[in-house]
């Protein structure tokens, strides 16, 4: 009972640190190690909240168990081999019918199921959400087949001939950043080299790998102001890291002031501005992302990074080891 | 595909290779690339005697468009589909983003003030 206690506990407190992180600032400073931290939060949330309602299923099966047939072995725990272990044998008792009747049993099988049922969903939603994107892209790629071409003014991307300024990135094994004609229009040379640097980023370091379970996420749990707020604090944590990297090569402010213009200049066109104006927590976020590009402040020191790297692991290690190590 | 889109009827393979004069491609590779591209749903064709002749789906402005739109849309799996370099802003943003990149277009020693008060 220990076991689902701690994962249950492990259950809250993912949500808890979730929503205080997509509240801190701190991230600004660090969004690597924010990133990380985030995933850490996603992954042992999943496995802590899909452990507890398995071992709430299997927990002190013996019992029953023992009451629909003498075959338990005796004293062996549903925890003898972690939840992991009880999930397991509590599933083969279930297929031999010998699990036993009564309003406990009945209650321990509800838990069973909604855990595997959980399960089966973070799963599907993944998978769904990853055909969905090897679709959308690989239509993109057709089309771009057909339409875009490529100019010397940004070298290695494709250009389409669109009016309203747009830029993006098209990520995979065959990737490529696409710049509409509107774009080489507004910006200058220097700028363009900005872009084009913050698109690299993305591609080179897979930020679509990184956002796609917060995606799925979202997909399947669009209710929960939570997964909405850490979809769109990583969304954000992924450009802003992008933009450090970009700085790298380029100053600061032509990333800034290009940010600047194609946001400022894709306003009136945006397809569906009306989400936007409906999300206002993100309606600052080209507004932050310029302000640190042109106040860095300082990186977040040894000390509390370290501190970060210890709560990423802590929130993944402690619900595996629960769930596989016997108690 | 571009001869496609020019043209105001459909054509057949050969007249698409004669309009593909800078390029000395075989007739086969023509008919090829036509096959592919009606396979795909770009390319629409129909039996004119012994010949098919081949005509665009849709304009070459449909296709600019839906690609666009499917960039700049932000719902849903577009958007771990591709990264965009900055979400258009609603109106309101715009026009505050409109004042600060004129703050940032004055003198560069103006906008250091401007940053540290």
């Amino acid at each position: 009972m220990t076991a689902v206690l701690v994962l249950g506990l492990m259950t809250a407190t993912c949500v808890q640190a979730a929503a205080v992180l997509a509240a801190a600032r701190w991230p600004r400073r660090a969004p690597a190690a924010a990133i990380v931290l985030w995933q850490a939060l996603g992954l042992g949330w999943g496995l802590a909240a899909v452990g507890t309602l398995i071992g709430l299923g299997t927990a002190g099966q013996d019992l029953g168990g023992s009451a629909g047939s003498g075959t338990a072995p005796p004293g062996a725990g549903a925890l003898g081999s972690g939840v992991a272990g009880g999930a397991v044998t509590a599933l083969g008792r279930l297929v031999r019918g010998q699990l036993g009747f009564g309003p406990m049993a009945l209650a321990r099988l509800a838990s069973l199921v909604a855990g595997l049922v959980l399960l089966m969903l973070l799963v599907w939603v993944l998978l769904s959400a990853s055909a969905a994107v090897l679709r959308a892209r690989q239509r993109q790629r057709a089309l771009l087949s057909l339409l875009a071409h490529g100019d010397p003014k940004v070298p290695g991307a494709l250009v389409v001939d669109y009016p309203a300024a747009a830029a993006y990135c098209l990520p995979g094994l065959r990737s490529a950043i696409v710049i509409s004609a509107g774009t080489l229009d507004l910006l200058d040379s220097a700028e363009l080299a900005a872009v084009l640097a913050h698109e690299r980023a993305h591609l080179r370091e897979r930020h679509d790998l990184v956002l796609l379970p917060f995606v799925a996420l979202l997909n399947g749990f669009a209710w929960s102001p939570v997964v909405r707020k850490a979809h769109q604090a990583v969304a954000l944590l992924i450009e802003m890291h992008a933009d450090d990297m970009a700085r790298r090569h380029r100053p600061a402010r032509e990333l800034a002031t290009a940010l600047l213009r194609v946001g400022a200049a894709g306003g009136g066109l945006a397809p569906s501005g009306a989400l936007a104006a409906a999300d206002p927590a993100s309606d600052c976020d080209v507004t932050a992302r310029v302000t640190r590009l042109l106040r860095p402040s300082q990186g977040l020191p040894a000390a509390a990074l370290a501190l970060v790297a210890a709560a990423a692991t802590l929130a993944i290690v402690v619900p595996a080891a629960v769930l596989v190590i016997p108690f | 595909m571009d001869v496609l889109w020019e043209a105001s009827e459909s054509l057949t393979v050969r007249q698409v290779s004669e309009q593909l004069t800078e390029r000395d491609l075989a007739h086969t590779t023509v008919m090829t690339v036509l096959d592919r591209l009606s396979k795909k749903g770009f390319a629409r064709r129909q039996r004119d005697g012994r010949a098919w002749r081949y005509r665009a789906a849709e304009s070459r402005e449909a296709y600019v468009t839906e690609l666009m739109l499917s960039a700049l849309d932000q719902t849903g799996d577009r958007q771990a589909a591709l990264a965009r370099f900055v979400r258009s802003v609603s109106g309101s943003e715009a026009r505050a983003l409109q004042h600060a990149l004129e703050a940032l277009a004055r003198p560069h020693d103006q906008h250091e003030d401007l940053s540290k008060s």
